[in-house]
């Protein structure tokens, strides 16, 4: 899809992704001529279906995780399916630390997906040279990589 | 006055959403993991129960006790069966960098599965909203598919099978997503009934330009009358790689794998 700014006859860029938490995606768009920003909102379900293509609205900042659609959708997923602790190229040095409360919000993620989770927020902190994670990093991380429901 | 809006197409800048960009990157992510694969082999009949997924593990492991090197994927994600036939246990899938390990299931074979990911007993259900499920949900079952295609770390492969549910949608899927259409090898029972749903769907494959490899014919015996699989290797001009009575001797499978 793609947004004209129909005054300017230009086509207008990707500015930010807002996931305010009830299932509203806002991707806002800029026109480069006139500088108006334009949102598209969608409500839950056209939300869900474009992540059920596996797509972020506004492009992807850090790559897909392995069946990240399948970890992040399925319901009844076992709580020991995955196990990310062995794997051989997994990085384990100095990664960023967890305050309490972000341990707590991430023990309440399903055991199928929580894995997937952590290692998203810990990427997402190394990439942004943050060395504690806390809800706050949580939801910022959350809207930007545009993870409904994670 | 109406708006002088111009198309799509008119717009040459890129498309600022970034959805084509990465649907074309998740192609471009199969093709990369599949160039490892030798060939994919889709197990089709377009029915139910004539016995593709116990043809296609029992296959799978004689495939692999030949010594080549053999992947299974469960393509039944509502009805998956590829762990509890290939004895696959119970262990946790290991996650690395930018892919899971499959499992391993009996003569090594690699296989993966709904049924590994699963809750036993539970359904393949998605979180989301409850409304307008039918609008995303077989937008997920395809997107599933597609990762098992690209995120698994299948290796070096002779042969992947892919074991498909009744019906012609998973089969749409795969050949969408996949470089170009998979080969099939279609099982069907001797009856008319498994004939004229095999031979639909046999021919919507071709339409798509897969290759028919052959026919299997399954529960061959007395207890189903038809000649199901002469017709259909006739009609498609292709053979009947084996017959397969009820709870046959080993060397039907060593037959079949050998011919594939
Ligand atoms: N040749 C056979 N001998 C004994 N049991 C068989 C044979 N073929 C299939 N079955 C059994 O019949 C049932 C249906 O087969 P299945 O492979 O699940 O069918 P499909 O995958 O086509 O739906 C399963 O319980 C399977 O183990
Ligand atoms: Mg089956």
């Amino acid at each position: 899809m793609k947004f004209l700014c129909v005054e300017c006859d230009r086509q207008m860029v990707f500015e930010e992704r807002q996931l305010p938490g009830d299932g509203t995606l806002a991707a806002a768009f800029k026109c480069p001529s006139c500088g108006r920003v334009t949102a598209l909102l969608t409500n839950p379900f056209e939300t869900q279906l474009v992540s059920s293509l596996g797509v972020v609205i506004g492009g992807r900042t850090v790559p897909a995780q392995p069946l990240e659609t399948v970890r992040g959708n399925v319901a009844g997923g076992r709580p020991d399916a995955f196990d990310e602790a062995s794997g051989r190229a997994e990085a384990r040095t100095a990664g960023p630390s967890w305050s309490a409360e972000a341990q707590q919000r991430l023990s309440q993620v399903p055991g199928f997906v929580r894995g997937m989770v952590k290692k998203i927020y810990a990427e997402y902190a190394k990439d942004h040279g943050i060395a504690e994670i806390t809800p706050a990093v949580m939801d910022t991380a959350r809207a930007e990589l545009g993870l409904e429901g994670m | 006055m109406p708006l002088n809006i111009r198309t799509y197409r008119d717009l040459t800048e890129p498309d600022a959403s970034g959805l084509p960009a990465q649907i074309g990157a998740q192609r471009h992510r199969v093709a990369a993991r599949l160039a490892q694969v030798g060939r994919v082999v889709a197990v089709m009949s377009g029915k139910g129960g004539v016995g593709k997924s116990f043809v296609t593990a029992h296959l799978a492991r004689a495939v692999a006790r030949g010594g080549r090197a053999v992947g299974v994927l469960d393509a039944d994600l509502n009805g998956p069966t590829a762990a509890g036939l290939l004895d696959a246990g119970r262990a946790s899938l290991v996650v690395e960098e930018d892919a899971v390990l499959p499992a391993t299931g009996a003569d090594g074979v690699r296989l993966v599965s709904m049924d590994l990911l699963l809750e036993d007993g539970r359904p393949l259900a998605f979180r989301g909203p409850a409304a307008d499920r039918f609008v995303w949900r077989g937008a997920l079952e395809a997107a599933a598919l597609r990762e098992f295609l690209a995120d698994v770390a299948w290796g070096s492969l002779d042969l992947l099978l892919v074991d498909l549910p009744p019906g012609l949608s998973r089969f749409e899927e795969l050949a969408d997503l996949l470089d170009r259409p998979p080969a099939v090898l279609t099982v069907t029972i001797p009856t008319p009934e498994s004939r004229d749903a095999v031979r639909r769907a046999l021919r919507a494959a071709m339409e798509r330009g897969a290759t028919p490899l052959g026919v299997v014919e399954n529960m061959m015996g007395d207890q189903f009358r038809g000649d199901a699989a002469e017709v259909l290797a006739r009609e498609f001009g292709v053979p009947v790689l084996a017959r397969v009575p009820f709870h046959p001797p080993v060397g039907v499978w060593e037959t079949l794998a050998a011919r594939l």
